[in-house]
């Protein structure tokens, strides 16, 4: 089990934990987290996912994929730290990753 | 005012489930008319995942999302359903009876229909528009804030700022190009996704001098009655800025949004429609709802379980719309009247 701090666009923090190998999407979906909306279930086709990554985890992320860069566009304010979280695998690599969630998805 | 279009059975949504209802409406001799806000039919398979496999769809060890559409399509051919893309379902108005249902719907494009039955196969609502998030953007939209272009005229002699940078910012800032007074198009990054040949065209005009390209992200807008004067602009740089202009046009994809179903006058259980597990019926006689924008006790989200409802649904709509016909049970496999509708007998 990795874990995993989501901390919503007013600050609050909420610490969960998931399975090495799921994505931080889906650690957010089952866990009813606030500000991710997934509408796509994952296929890095809709940008609803996402988040800011805190900027210590950054390097410990592979870069994004083209497609992930692409899908980007269509989020909102997307700052240097901004990734998808239906890309961002969970691995003991992260554990500890701290992400922030937009107020809104649009 | 066009023509109304007279019909025994309107369908709300062109999704995987809103097809199968074609089939086995038609195998019941009802003609249907399907309508999406969608420029294509496939709703979420053929917008959210083309590519993808699907593994639980019954027969098709495995179909991508676009497979199963271009199949869909296919089998329901022999119906010649038509369909009305582009056009989302505004209004929708009860002018029968309980007995004899009659319905009058209207899309945002001002087609009107006269229908017996209406099935709603909205599934996650109508795709629209990503809003910007930008404080009081409500008040310039469709005034100087726009999401589609339905006039081009509109934009004669307008200073445009277009935000995005895929097809559909690019298409739209080269056509727009001969006609606003000057054509700004913004975007995050120097990449765009849209077809190279538009990005190449649109380098051209820049280096020109012809429009500008601007690195940024809108942050508020500026004007007064939704008359637009400038757009706040967050440059790559860090420099924030305003930039005057008369016209926005955002886009940021497609998201799923309940939309006018709301206002039908259906129950509605979170965003959803509460329908019986008979006949897939909502609380007003003559309209349907199958897929994912229904519920009921044990609903599944899947594709499988909205074809069960539309063939049972179906049977449902054959009563209304033949009242004093016999229903016979028939297999596509041995009866020969099906097969005749099916054009293979
Ligand atoms: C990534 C992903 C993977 C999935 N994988 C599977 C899987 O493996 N197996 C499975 O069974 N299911 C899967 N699903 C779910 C499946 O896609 C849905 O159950 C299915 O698409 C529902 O079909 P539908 O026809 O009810 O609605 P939709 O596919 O949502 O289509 C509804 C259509 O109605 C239109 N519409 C809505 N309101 C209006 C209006 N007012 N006017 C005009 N048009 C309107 C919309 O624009 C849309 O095109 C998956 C979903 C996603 C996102
Ligand atoms: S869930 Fe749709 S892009 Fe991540």
């Amino acid at each position: 089990m990795v874990k995993i701090t989501f901390v919503d666009a007013g600050g609050q923090a909420r610490t969960v934990e998931a399975d090495e190998g799921s994505t931080v999407m889906e650690a957010a979906i089952r866990n009813d987290i606030p500000g991710i909306d997934a509408e796509c279930g994952g296929a890095c086709s809709c940008a609803t996912c996402h988040v800011y990554v805190d900027e210590a985890f950054l390097d410990k992320l592979p870069k994004a994929e083209p497609m992930e860069e692409d899908m980007l566009d269509f989020a909102f304010d997307v700052r240097t730290n901004s990734r998808l979280s239906c890309q961002i695998k969970v691995s003991q690599a992260i554990e500890g990753i701290v992400v922030t969630t937009p107020e809104a998805q649009g | 005012m066009t023509d109304i279009i007279k019909t025994d059975a309107v369908i709300v949504g062109a999704g995987p489930v809103g097809l199968f209802a074609v089939f086995e409406l038609g195998l019941l001799d009802i003609k249907a008319h399907l309508i999406d806000i969608l420029p294509k039919a496939g709703g979420q398979c053929a917008e959210l995942y083309p590519e993808k496999p699907i593994y639980d769809i019954p027969g098709f060890p495995m179909v991508t999302g676009q497979g199963l559409v271009d199949n869909l399509m296919k089998q329901i051919e022999p119906f010649s359903p038509t369909f009305h893309y582009g056009e989302m379902v505004e209004a929708l108005e009860s002018i029968g009876s309980s007995e004899a249902p009659m319905f009058r719907v209207r899309t945002d494009a001002g087609t009107v229909f006269e229908t017996k039955t209406i099935i709603i196969a909205a599934g996650g609502g109508s795709f629209q528009p990503k809003k910007p998030p930008v404080p009081g953007i409500e008040a310039f939209e469709n005034k100087s804030v726009f999401y589609a272009v339905r006039k081009m005229e509109s934009f004669r002699g307008k200073r445009v700022l277009i935000v995005g940078g895929g097809d559909s910012a690019l298409d739209w800032t080269l056509n727009l190009h001969p006609i606003a007074e000057r054509i700004t198009l913004m975007h995050r990054r120097d990449d765009f996704r849209a077809a190279p040949h538009s990005v190449n065209a649109m380098r051209e005009l820049v280096a020109a001098g012809k429009m500008d390209l601007l690195l940024g992200q809108m942050t508020g807008l500026k004007g007064d009655d939704g008359e637009l004067s400038a757009v706040t602009v967050k440059g790559n740089d860090g420099g924030v800025f305003d930039l005057a202009c008369d016209r926005v046009m955002p886009f940021f994809g497609l998201t799923m949004k309940l939309g006018p179903i709301a206002e039908w006058g259906l129950n509605l259980n979170e965003n959803l429609v509460p329908v019986d597990t008979e006949k897939f019926e909502t609380n007003v006689p003559g309209i349907f709802a199958i897929g994912d924008i229904n519920t009921y006790p044990g609903k599944l989200k899947l594709i499988l379980s909205g074809f069960h409802e539309a063939a049972l649904a179906a049977q449902k709509v054959n009563r209304y719309v033949y009242p004093d016909k016999k229903v016979v049970f028939q297999y596509t496999t041995s009866s020969t009247s099906l097969q005749k509708k099916l054009g293979v007998a």
